[in-house]
């Protein structure tokens, strides 16, 4: 078990804090809380042959919020003074519309104890930048001993290491650290006129000695060059509907768009997407279960606790084709009288709290991955993907192929130049008929974006068949 | 309710700034810098977002963070904090220069000559010094939702409007002496409402928008509400079409995003990589004669100007393309010096990285004809007002992107279409484009007419 974190490294004594809440709770403010936060961020990139860039960056800062209704009134600051607790505090007042002589309601606040998904030191080794150089220049080198044709190699390690603490009306002061790191290589592939790009990557809420076990950051390294040189012979995309066989792991990014976003409350509260009403409704087919678990050890998006407090979960969003559940906060679960799912997150003190995935990913099914490449005629076996994203409301969703490949006759045959997926969220998943036994988690790249905020998650599938959907190749 | 106007400004403050840039500067000197620059920026935010006629956030912030950039001969680093105590930048000078120790030297590292610097710092008219109450934002935004509302009785949801008002200031130092600093200010509405179709029950969202840096040049609150619900409400019906070749004509928006791709493709830092599809180009034709391109950065109150870039140099306006000929990169000193050509102003910073290359006011000089001119012709085909995904390859320039707009047959748009792609290669898709509208209006940095492609490969069923 973690021992608290202390709000002293913020600056502030708990007695401070507990004011502050009394401030902020004023007569129909149904909640309201503060997030402290402190993160070092640090980089290090390489390209062409030289690790030429480092960078630092710290901050730290507190979000102060409060909740009435529907309503939310939200101050942040780098400064923790009383003048910017006033200007918190007014906010709140302002959207609870309490008049300004409203005497606030005391909360008392009790220090809770988190898990431990990921545990680090506590006093934070630091890893010496040479460690690092040499880490990416170990990279740069296995890259361009994998294929003479590797012409420039860019890399990146990067690491997060962010202290929070929450205190919050409903009487929690809690806290975390999330560690966070991510190796990225690109590398670029010339053969004559033909220029190619290919891309690998992973990470997740782990210590730097991750990247050297077995050696895993020249096996990233060894990708990234696979996929450069293996596109130089890609040939044009096909283009219309046909069958799709998409791999385990990443590919799981089909999962987060085309329902996940779907299913996050807000939205549904709202009623603006077009998963509103669908509890309890059939919205894929009976091979299909998905979840969404914060609480896998060691995960890029998983989490002790949300950014309100509250213990993540592993929620089931699908049951066997069957819509179970939305993913909450705890603004969007008081207002639908839904359970809280621990899914409040922020991309910082900057941000307001929205319900966000963490791990989403379906479970493992009965088909053997060969028999289902066997089972297509013609169509795309998909094994790497760029971004994704999705219209909420209409329910359409695109992610993009970086690595696929032609089925010709239950066989995979050529590779196939980058093409975009389009689909439609409520009805894509009602279109898997088979789904393998070799279930795959992400090796920790994903990073979700909404209403302009950016947090880690993971994502997870084994190799499934959907029947049909739209490729947007160039070839008819 | 009238806007109040802010007294006197407290100036102080950037004097305040300019003596802390100096001390962490001389405090980067001691500690072994032989270069070095300074970003300092802060800002205030009042956010407002009404839904459904009520207020559903408001978010008030002020922040400020400082980033330092520092040589010691050809190894450089950078950092940032949000600390401005003196403890904390001198642990911030220190562990700059520990972390410039520990990479590798890069021959072409460095400042820009001093010679070079920006010695005149025009006023470019990008402050407004009017700072809106509450109460006023919320009107405007209620104002907005309400019109979007009132335009059409299918308008029945809304993921509700929003107005932002920002200001800040930036102030950029270096240890050749040179201190720059500016003012800037934006305030914004968007309008996102939601169309429900009576039978189906289908839903379609779109939204409007407006960007100023002066309050007072915002269109009203009634006009933005009411073309969100225009476009909400055209897409209703949309149904997905054939696959096959046809003409695509974009909108501004659209054609906007066309443009930003041709801005990474000739970003500097994209070529010495060999990661653009454009690489070698200067001075050849990489698109349709009709394109002219220019890139000012001292445009009047524009949404990308400034006085000086990134690294302390004279913004200006450049050719990009003249009549379809590649006349310049968007350069800064280190990915230009990478090319063996001057930087050309083009430097953009967030403080605490190293500079990066990005456009200013970057524009597509208008032709002759207005959008239904470019449509009557066309007898079958796709025109596009939103695009979505990811699928743009910049190495190659193959091209692969969810689409939605309007199909056209016989010169009129037909019915809404959704669910389709897009496909093609950028390289051939900026030669082939056929017309160029007469419709340029500045709403971002980037700005486009709407424009026609011959052919692209549309895939539906």
């Amino acid at each position: 078990m973690l021992e608290p974190v202390q709000l002293t490294q913020f600056g502030v004594t708990e007695l401070e804090a507990q004011h502050a809440l009394d401030r902020l709770n004023v007569r129909d403010v149904d909640y309201a809380d503060l997030y402290f936060e402190s993160r070092i961020s640090e980089s290090v990139s390489m390209e062409e042959g030289i690790v030429k860039r480092a960078a630092k960056s710290v901050s730290q800062g507190v979000g102060v919020r409060a909740t009435a209704g529907e309503k939310t009134g939200f101050a942040y600051s780098d400064e923790l003074t009383k003048k910017d607790l006033e200007i918190a505090a007014d906010t709140a007042r302002y959207i609870a519309n309490s008049p300004r002589g409203d005497s606030p309601v005391p909360v008392p606040i009790q220090r809770r104890a988190t898990r431990d998904l990921y545990p680090v030191e506590r006093t934070r080794a630091e890893v010496p930048t040479a460690d690092r150089v040499t880490l990416l220049n170990e990279i740069d080198a296995e890259a361009r001993r994998y294929d003479p044709r590797i012409k420039n190699v860019m890399a990146s390690f990067n690491t997060e290491y962010k202290v929070v603490a929450v205190a919050t009306t409903d009487g929690a002061l809690v806290g975390d650290i999330q560690p966070l790191s991510r190796l990225q290589i690109t590398c670029i592939a010339e053969d004559r006129d033909n220029r190619q790009v290919g891309s690998f990557g992973g990470g997740g809420r782990v210590e730097f000695e991750y990247y050297r076990e077995d050696n895993r950051h020249l096996s990233y390294a060894r990708e990234a060059a696979r996929e450069a040189i293996l596109n130089l012979s890609a040939v044009d995309a096909p283009a219309g509907v046909m069958p799709v066989v998409l791999a385990g792991g990443w590919p799981g990014i089909l999962l987060h768009e085309a329902i996940g976003h779907g299913l996050e409350a807000d939205f549904n509260r709202k009623k603006t997407s077009a998963f509103s009403n669908l509890i309890g409704k059939r919205v894929a087919s009976a091979v299909c279960t998905i979840v969404d678990d914060g609480t896998l050890p060691f995960r890029r998006g998983s989490l002790n606790m949300d950014d309100e407090g509250t213990p993540t979960s592993c929620t089931m969003l699908i049951e066997k084709g069957i819509l179970r559940r939305y993913i909450t906060d705890k603004l969007n679960a008081r207002l639908m009288g839904i359970p809280l799912t621990g899914n409040g997150r922020r991309e910082s003190y900057q941000s307001v709290v929205l319900p966000r995935m963490t791990n989403t990913f379906m479970l493992a099914g009965e088909s053997d991955p060969q028999d289902i490449i066997r089972s297509v005629k013609k169509g795309l076996y998909a094994v790497s993907f760029g971004g994704g994203q999705v219209d909420i409301t209409n329910g359409k969703f695109v992610f993009s192929a970086s690595e696929a490949y032609l089925i010709e006759d239950g066989r995979i045959t050529s590779p196939v130049k980058g093409a975009t997926l389009i689909g439609n969220g409520p009805e894509i998943l009602t279109k898997v008929s088979m789904v393998a036994h070799d279930l795959k988690l992400d090796n920790g790249i994903g990073t979700c974006g909404k209403d302009g905020q950016s947090v880690p998650v993971g994502v997870g599938l084994p190799t499934i068949k959907i029947d049909e959907i739209t490729v947007g190749g160039t070839q008819g | 309710m009238l806007p109040e106007q802010r007294g006197t400004e407290p100036a102080p403050i950037v004097n305040g700034y300019t003596d802390l840039a100096a001390d962490v500067l001389a405090h980067a000197k001691a500690c072994g810098a032989t270069e070095a620059d300074i970003v300092v920026a802060d800002g205030e935010t009042l956010s407002v977002q009404v839904r459904v006629g009520t207020v559903d956030r408001l978010t008030k912030a002020r922040e400020k963070r400082l980033g330092l950039r520092v040589f010691i001969g050809k190894r450089s680093a950078t950092t940032s904090t949000s600390d401005f105590s003196r403890e904390s930048l001198e642990q911030l000078v220190a562990d700059t220069c520990t972390l410039a120790r520990a990479v590798v030297e890069d021959g072409v590292s460095g400042l820009p000559d001093a010679a070079q610097l920006a010695t005149e710092q025009p006023s470019l008219d990008l402050y407004d010094e009017t700072v809106l109450d509450t109460e006023t934002q919320i009107d405007w935004a209620k104002r907005g939702e309400a019109a979007a509302f009132a335009a059409d009785p299918r308008v029945t949801n809304s993921e509700g409007a929003e107005f932002d008002s920002s200001s800040g200031r930036v102030v950029l130092a270096n240890s050749h002496g040179f201190v720059g600093s500016y003012k800037s200010s934006t305030f914004s509405l968007s309008v996102s409402p939601i169309a429900i179709e009576s039978g189906a029950g289908t839903m379609q969202r779109d939204m409007w928008y407006e960007v100023q840096r002066k309050f007072a040049r915002l269109a009203s609150a009634e006009s933005i509400g009411q073309e969100a619900a225009r476009r909400a409400v055209r897409r209703l019906g949309a149904r997905k079409v054939a696959t096959k070749r046809v003409p695509v004509v974009f909108d501004q928006e659209t054609a906007g995003s066309l443009l930003a791709h041709l801005c990474s493709a000739i970003s500097g830092y994209g070529l010495y990589k060999r990661a653009s599809f454009l690489l070698d180009k200067l001075g050849q034709t990489i698109a349709s004669d009709l394109m002219t391109l220019y890139d000012d950065g001292r445009m009047v109150g524009g949404l990308g100007s400034r006085p000086f870039d990134g690294e302390g140099l004279t913004t200006r306006k450049n050719t990009i393309v003249e009549r379809g000929v590649l006349k310049s990169y968007l350069l800064d000193t280190y990915s230009g010096k990478k090319l063996g050509l001057p930087s050309t102003g083009k430097a953009s910073r967030s403080v605490g990285e190293s500079p990066s290359v990005g456009p200013t006011n970057f524009y597509l000089v208008p032709g002759l004809k207005s959008p239904q001119e470019i449509i009557g012709p066309v007898r079958e085909g796709l025109y596009v007002t939103e695009l979505i995904g990811f699928g743009i390859n910049m190495v190659t320039g193959d091209y692969s992107r969810g689409a939605c707009g309007f199909w056209i047959e016989n010169g009129e748009l037909a019915y809404p279409v959704e669910e389709i792609t897009i496909a093609g290669n950028l390289k051939q898709m900026f030669k082939n484009i056929e017309v160029v509208g007469n419709d340029l209006v500045f709403r971002g940095r980037i700005a486009s007419p709407t424009l026609k492609i011959s052919e692209m490969m549309v895939a539906g069923n």
